[in-house]
């Protein structure tokens, strides 16, 4: 892709690379929207799994709080989500495709501050139109996708060495 | 630890063994987006809200602790996974600007992100 092009937000990824790379373990787990009760539990066992990997501290804390900022978006916006977590050699990555009201305008929702949160939401604690762009910063590589009235796709990976640059 | 729970009168909700760990850095908030955003790791959590909610966000980003500020206490839920988590629970009757300003007075340091 020419990076001087206009990009379709909707449909392009932000970044488009892709890690590769033999998986060594994934799970998956099923969210489901306005569940605020387990909001949380995925990222939660996400973090334990990579504790007992041995994964670094920082890479942890990082892809925890994308993982986390993911899940409440899901709980917050759409009717259920897959999130796939794969171990990869050197990082980790991961995919959460939701079904749901989508987003119309990405580039719009990308920026920090802007949010279509109802008050019950920011009274939560959540909602303030820092979460995707809270992702992307968390992460070292970072794609999203999107079609209104039918879901989001967004998928990131967080490199183990994290002086490595990335989506931030 | 120990010296916050002196300094604000508080009472500790659950984890009275962690108390001896060193608080880095406070960070002060409702909106979990904060901290989630723009709080280091090894900070303080000092917040009003007492849902479950809050203890994912200390734990997913390494807090230390949580201190729930004018009297409130943490939601069964939230004590229970603090507990499994082990994280600490501070309560205090002191307002969210009171105990800041009393830490702030005694040495401690905002919490931010580099």
């Amino acid at each position: 892709m020419n990076p001087d092009e206009p990009t379709t937000p909707r449909d392009e990824p932000l970044e488009p690379r892709t890690i590769e790379g033999e998986v060594l373990y994934k799970e998956t787990f099923r969210i489901v929207g306005n569940d605020f009760e387990h909001g949380g539990e995925a990222a939660a066992r996400v973090k334990a799994i990579l504790k007992q990997l041995g994964f670094p501290t920082d890479a942890i804390r990082r892809l925890s709080i994308a993982n986390f900022e993911a899940e409440m978006n899901v709980i917050m916006y759409a009717d259920e989500a897959e999130m796939e977590f794969a171990v990869l050699p050197d990082a980790v990555r991961v995919t959460f495709a939701d079904r749901g009201p989508g987003i119309p305008d990405i580039e719009w929702a990308m920026q920090e501050g802007n949010s279509t949160a109802t008050p019950e939401m920011r009274a939560r604690g959540f909602g303030a139109g820092l979460g995707l762009p809270n992702i992307k910063r968390n992460s070292d590589e970072f794609s999203i996708s999107s079609a209104v009235k039918v879901g989001t796709t967004i998928r990131y990976v967080v490199y183990a060495n994290s002086g490595s640059g990335g989506a931030r | 630890m120990r010296t916050v729970v002196g300094l604000l009168d508080c009472e500790v909700a659950c984890g009275q063994e962690a108390l001896e760990t060193p608080v880095g850095a406070c960070f002060a908030a409702d909106l979990m987006s904060d901290v989630l955003a723009f709080s280091s790791s090894d900070a303080l959590l000092i917040t009003g809200l007492t849902s479950v909610q809050s203890v994912h966000t200390a734990h997913v980003a390494d807090c230390v602790g949580i201190l729930f500020v004018s009297g409130k206490h943490p939601s069964p839920e939230a004590l229970q996974l603090a507990r499994d988590v082990s994280i600490p629970l501070l309560t205090t009757t002191h307002s969210m600007f009171e105990a800041c300003g009393i830490l702030s007075r005694n040495g401690l340091v905002g919490s931010a992100r580099s």
